[in-house]
């Protein structure tokens, strides 16, 4: 067990180190975490280092402005304000600690047990979380301040109460949401106990996000703590922030400066927790993320041009331009990237040439991470907004849709093309449709809008179009919301809704595989007729040669954003040229001996 | 010799969420069993009821009647302190790479996890870990990284290493290869295959993807709507189906050839009009 | 419809009486010196006892409970004991003051908000930074120091509004609006900062869903995504957000009557709470109750007309 128990201690201690360099490498994180350390300080030597006794008058100096002897200058009874700052930081702090303390020892085991084991307890525990929620704090305090006397610390335990409900939730939400997890389940499988389970696999999830919370939930309470006490409903023997403010808002109009001095002690405090939260949540949210300014990803854009130029210019002696040739669509070595934080350009397709006649099926295969989604997006013009075209053109029945060294899809252009000339049925039908509007109106509004016909006339034509796809009650789902409906029925009226327009060109991203095989099969089967019937060229993107086989007329085959091969669908399927399709291909498991292996000697996958 | 695993008219209702209503049966009357050494294959479409079979057996999935016997012994309603007893013969590993391993834990503690609760610890531990990550060819340093260093085919070794650590008999393998690409299923294919024949273990392996089921299983049995339609021999059944369902299915997956695909095709179509 | 309001309700009665029940017997165990408070040093025990009797603090608690019950459902909240007012009387008078403010900061703060939150997820940027930039800013500064920032600034250094006092718009509007401005302004300052981060990131939480890419993808116009659907699925979020805020004015509300002197319930629960007057505590307590009650019921009205999904 010792040596167990040491390797975990020392993994924790790596995680914990690593998180906490990343914490203070993070300017905000590293003067919030100083501030925070000097007022716990303060707090603790206060005695010592107040230069005077905290009640000790100067008759001779009220509201002295600030001087050597009075660092703060001295309020209206003549006090040493730099003292009461000084001697108002503990209370502060043990306010923030005494309502984290409470609010998790209240929130967090009861959102631990609510989550994991549900039923009655989460109920019962989630009404009266609920409950507390709903109560305005301030009031509540109050009737507790009648009941209970001035005692600051009661009010701020029974704010704890108030708040924990904030635990509450926020554990219960994560333990809901690992206990479905499927290590969950391996480690019940191992017969693992509940209690080890919670301990090993769930603590460590809500771990992080607790100390963000309780970062948040201290700066909440010195605003409350400050606030009660800025009322005169605190303990009067105590010195606080919130009564100097008090006391110096009644000087208001003699001297501002008494109000500044509690107001900056408080605000400096409660911010930096905030920004310790923040940084710790930013810190915890991994390195990687790109932060860019604009002018980095220029550079970082106009370097990666430069690269593709001279790429192209290697490659360019062999390959004539397709562009200029008549066909519907045709990319010319397009390369697109992500801006990295290194400030090079991550390519997700690289130097890409293909083409589509009008009436051809070309379908575009690829493992995860070859570029074919995001081709089949730079066509649509639908990139996330952080993607770069880095060179390359694309060009659509003659138009431009990248132009050469423009850089940037042309919006307008593209708005005029898509849904109308251009259509995309995507892969994941039920994500697909907006669950707040109903399928009638999701089909009806881009035909009124992108062929200027009337409502009628458009309901009637999507009416039609799902009896096409092979709904058997169009009425009813034209009716229906998106959650009324299943997969297969979502997927044939996101077929309906983009041939609704008769466009010339349909993208389709991994159409079927979403699906289950029998629906797959019906779906092909749809869009094969659609296709032969209305003559429209086609971009078919899939990792399945199944697919493939049963539509496509040409494929092209990627790889890490590159081209790999490209022929019509017999030779390469039958015939394959390069030792990737190759590879590819004899994954297939159709027609394959059972029980022997598929590849060469063991290697890593 | 009776088999390793052996259901018996199998029936799990999941509770019904609210009063008065009626809970939803996933599964009617299922019989299966699964023999020393062998594999057997689960193949459904979604809502088949395939996943909840595997979940029974593992105890994650309530049964309301029949019976489940585990080498011998009953296990339909078995407790924790039985399952801990069981999980060194019994053993998952699931679909999803991704959620199938703790994101915050190192892949030589995710390994030390079964062992640990046997009561293994230390250098016996470690020496098994690193036998462990060479019979699913890691490298010896995977020990020290997390899960989301790897790629999917590389995590799904890591869950394979974690049902073996305690050289189980049974694997229930819950669509093992259907997140992975093409390239990566075929070498996690071989994998399970290797360690078949190295250890002797019994698979129950659910599928979506006749073809993979086909390829790994000496047996197939055919999911649909809860029930059991069809299973026998894989070569039978997955070849040559009888059940209507099953040929279906066949013929709804497509082949890797335009022209015998066109063909397939047109055979479907004749079943449908049939 | 009806069931799921009636249920709500149901619900919300439930509530009111738990916390009623709570508060009465937290506040009257510790009324014991009531009599000794009211009359002074002076008073003889006699007539300590004679005071006692009169406000019935002599009998059992659960009695006294009963029957403040009992009265409340029949509308009638009993008395001060220091001014002898009627509570409910106290609180219409003061009731309109508080709504007014809390009303029209809430109304500011969800527009100032919606935009600035919408923009920020939408076009990025400076707005974007900026919008985090205030949220955090907006944690740290409690009202109550923004109260007093906007109190410097625009009653003492600029001269331009009142610092304090609240003029009946039945008296004269202009200087009605005028008592208004300042403390709406310190609610909604603080109100904003927050609820446009959270409205920010619901909204970057919908645009990233495929169907928008879809809906752009079937040639609909940018503006249409966004005010249409993306709005409309963001709302839920939003309105949840802004009735949190709503109810934390509530609370705020207590501060700035103090600060700005004005005849609120917030300054009614401070007055009553120092003096020890237990009935028009709890008199306050109710009230605030049922308005969350009804903000609640209100906003999951609006939330299930927005999503199909959770409609009855």
């Amino acid at each position: 067990m010792s040596t167990n128990t040491a390797a975990l201690t020392h993994s924790v201690a790596i995680v914990r180190t690593s998180l906490a360099r990343r914490l203070f490498k993070n300017p905000l994180g590293l003067i919030s975490t100083i501030i925070i350390l000097i007022a716990v300080l303060v707090s603790i030597f206060a005695n010592l280092i107040a230069p005077f006794d905290p009640n000790h008058t100067d008759a001779m100096n009220l509201m002295a402005s600030p001087n050597a002897t009075h660092w703060l200058g001295t309020d209206a009874a003549g006090r040493d304000i730099l003292t009461r700052i000084i001697m108002g930081t503990r209370g502060t702090l043990e306010s923030a600690i005494l309502v984290v303390i409470t609010s998790i020892v209240l929130g967090v085991p009861t959102g631990l047990i609510a989550g994991y084991y549900g039923k009655t307890f989460d109920a019962v525990a989630s009404w009266i979380a609920n409950m507390l929620m709903s109560l305005p704090s301030m009031i509540v305090l109050l009737a507790v301040r009648a009941a209970a006397g001035p005692s600051i610390l009661i009010s701020m335990a029974v704010f704890g109460l108030l708040i924990a409900p904030g635990f509450f939730r926020l554990t219960r939400t994560a333990v809901m949401g690992v206990r479905n997890e499927l290590y969950v389940d391996a480690a019940r499988v191992s017969g693992l106990s509940d209690s080890r389970i919670i301990l090993r696999h769930i603590l460590s999830v809500v771990r992080a996000p607790i100390i963000i919370q309780s970062a948040m939930i201290s700066g909440i309470s010195i605003s409350i703590q400050s606030g009660l006490e800025f009322l005169g409903l605190g303990d009067p023997t105590m010195v606080s922030w919130g009564s100097m403010l008090n006391e110096g808002f009644q000087n208001i109009f003699v001297n501002p400066l008494l109000v500044m001095w509690p107001g900056l002690a408080i605000t400096i405090t409660i911010g930096s927790f905030a920004l310790l939260g923040n940084a710790f949540r930013d810190a915890l949210e991994d390195a990687q993320k790109v932060k860019l300014n604009r002018k980095q990803a220029k550079a970082a854009l106009l370097r990666a041009k430069a690269e593709v130029a001279e790429l192209q210019a290697q490659s360019a002696t062999g390959s004539e331009s397709q562009a200029s040739e008549n066909h519907l669509l045709s990319v010319d070595h397009l390369s697109v990237g992500y801006p990295q934080a290194s400030g090079n350009l991550k390519y997700v397709v690289q130097d890409v040439s293909l083409f589509v006649d009008k009436g051809e099926v070309l379908g575009i295969v690829g493992e995860s991470g070859s570029g074919k989604t995001q081709t089949a997006f730079s066509i649509l013009g639908l990139l996330p907004d952080n993607a770069k075209i880095a060179g390359g053109h694309i060009v659509f029945a003659g138009d431009d849709l990248v132009a050469p060294e423009s850089g940037a899809i042309s919006q307008q252009e593209l708005t005029k093309f898509r849904g109308k000339r251009i259509a995309y049925i995507p892969q994941e039908p039920m994500s697909n449709l907006d669950p707040a509007f109903k399928i009638g109106y999701q089909l009806v509004r881009p035909m009124t809008q992108v062929l200027g016909i009337s409502k009628a006339e458009a309901k009637a034509k999507a009416l039609a179009l799902l009896e096409t796809v092979g709904i058997n009650n169009p009425l009813r789902v034209f009716n229906s919301y998106p959650h009324e409906i299943s997969g297969g029925m979502a997927q044939r009226v996101l077929i309906a809704g983009a041939v609704s327009c008769e466009p010339d060109l349909l993208i389709a991203d991994e159409p079927t595989t979403a699906l289950d095989v029998t629906v797959q099969a019906e779906v092909l089967d749809l869009l094969r007729d659609l296709q032969s019937r209305t003559g429209m060229g086609m971009v078919l993107v899939t990792h399945n040669f199944g697919v493939v086989a049963d539509l496509a007329d040409r494929v092209v085959v990627m790889q890490y954003g590159r081209v790999v091969e490209t022929g019509d669908v017999r030779s390469i399927l039958r015939n394959p040229q390069q030792d990737y399709t190759k590879e590819l291909l004899s994954s297939m498991l159709e027609g394959k001996t059972p029980m022997t292996m598929l590849t060469g000697p063991l290697k890593g996958a | 010799m009776s088999a390793l695993l052996e259901v018996t008219n199998l029936d799990v209702t999941y509770p019904a969420k609210g009063f008065g209503k009626e809970g939803f049966k996933a599964l009617h009357s299922i019989s299966i069993n699964v023999g020393k050494g062998e594999t057997l294959g689960l193949v459904g479409e979604s809502g088949s009821g395939k996943t909840t079979l595997g979940r029974a057996i593992l105890g994650l999935a309530p049964v309301s009647a029949g019976t489940i016997h585990f080498d011998g012994k009953d296990i339909s309603h078995a407790g924790r302190n039985q399952r801990r007893l069981l999980s060194r013969d019994l053993q998952v590993v699931f679909q999803d790479p991704y959620t199938s391993l703790n994101p915050s834990m190192d892949v030589g503690q995710i390994l030390a996890e079964p062992l640990q609760i046997q009561g293994m610890e230390g250098a016996a531990a470690r020496a098994r870990i690193a036998e462990l990550l060479d019979q699913v060819g890691l490298p010896m340093d995977a020990s020290d990284r997390r899960p989301r260093e790897f790629s999917g085919g590389q995590r799904q070794r890591v869950a394979i290493a974690r049902a073996l650590a305690l050289s189980p008999k049974l694997i229930v393998c819950d669509e093992p290869v259907s997140a992975l690409d093409l390239t990566t299923q075929a070498r996690i294919l071989d994998l399970f295959l290797q360690i078949q024949r190295d250890t002797g273990v019994s698979y129950l392996f659910v599928s979506h993807d006749l073809d993979v089921v086909r390829h790994i299983s000496h047996r197939v049995a055919v999911m649909y709507k809860g029930e059991i339609v069809e299973q026998g021999d894989s070569q039978l059944v997955t070849v040559n189906p009888q059940h209507p369902y099953t040929q279906r299915l066949l013929m709804a997956s497509p082949v890797p050839d335009p022209d015998r695909q066109a063909a397939r095709r047109e055979q479907r179509k004749q079943l449908a009009w049939t | 419809m009806f069931r799921f309001i009636a249920k709500r309700l149901g619900s919300g009665a439930v509530l009111l009486l738990v916390i009623s029940t709570l508060t009465y017997f937290l506040l009257f165990f510790s009324s014991s010196s009531v009599a000794r408070n009211l009359l002074g040093d002076t008073a003889t025990p006699e007539q300590i006892v004679a005071k006692t009797h009169e406000l019935g603090l002599d009998r059992p608690i659960l009695a006294r409970y009963l029957e403040w019950l009992g009265n409340a459902v029949h509308g009638d909240l009993g008395t001060s004991w220091f001014t002898s007012q009627p509570i409910l009387e106290a609180l219409a008078t003061r009731i309109p003051v508080t709504l007014t403010i809390v009303l029209f900061a809430i109304g500011t703060a969800a527009i100032l908000a919606t935009v600035l939150g919408m923009s920020a997820a939408v076009k990025g940027g400076f707005i974007d930074r900026a919008v985090q930039f205030l949220a955090i800013a907006g944690f740290a500064v409690p009202n109550f120091v923004v109260a007093i920032i906007v109190v410097t600034l625009f009653a003492i250094n600029l001269a331009l509004l009142p610092a304090t006092g609240w003029v009946p718009l039945a008296e004269d509007p202009t200087q009605w609006a005028k008592s208004l401005v300042l403390p709406v302004s310190a609610l909604v300052i603080n109100t904003v900062a927050s609820a446009a981060q959270q409205i920010r990131s619901a909204f970057k939480d919908v645009l990233s869903r495929d169907w928008v890419r879809t809906l752009r993808s079937r040639g609909i116009k940018n503006s249409e995504i966004l005010f249409k659907h993306v709005l409309r699925s963001a709302a839920p979020a939003g309105l949840t957000v802004l009735s949190l805020q709503f109810v934390g004015m509530l609370g705020g509300s207590v501060i700035i009557e103090s600060i700005f002197a004005l005849p609120g319930i917030g300054h009614l629960i401070v007055d009553s709470t120092t003096q020890g007057d237990t009935p028009v505590v709890m008199g306050v307590v109710v009230f605030t109750v049922v308005v969350v009650i009804v903000v609640n019921l209100a906003v999951d009205l609006l939330n299930g007309w927005l999503n199909p999904k959770v409609r009855v």
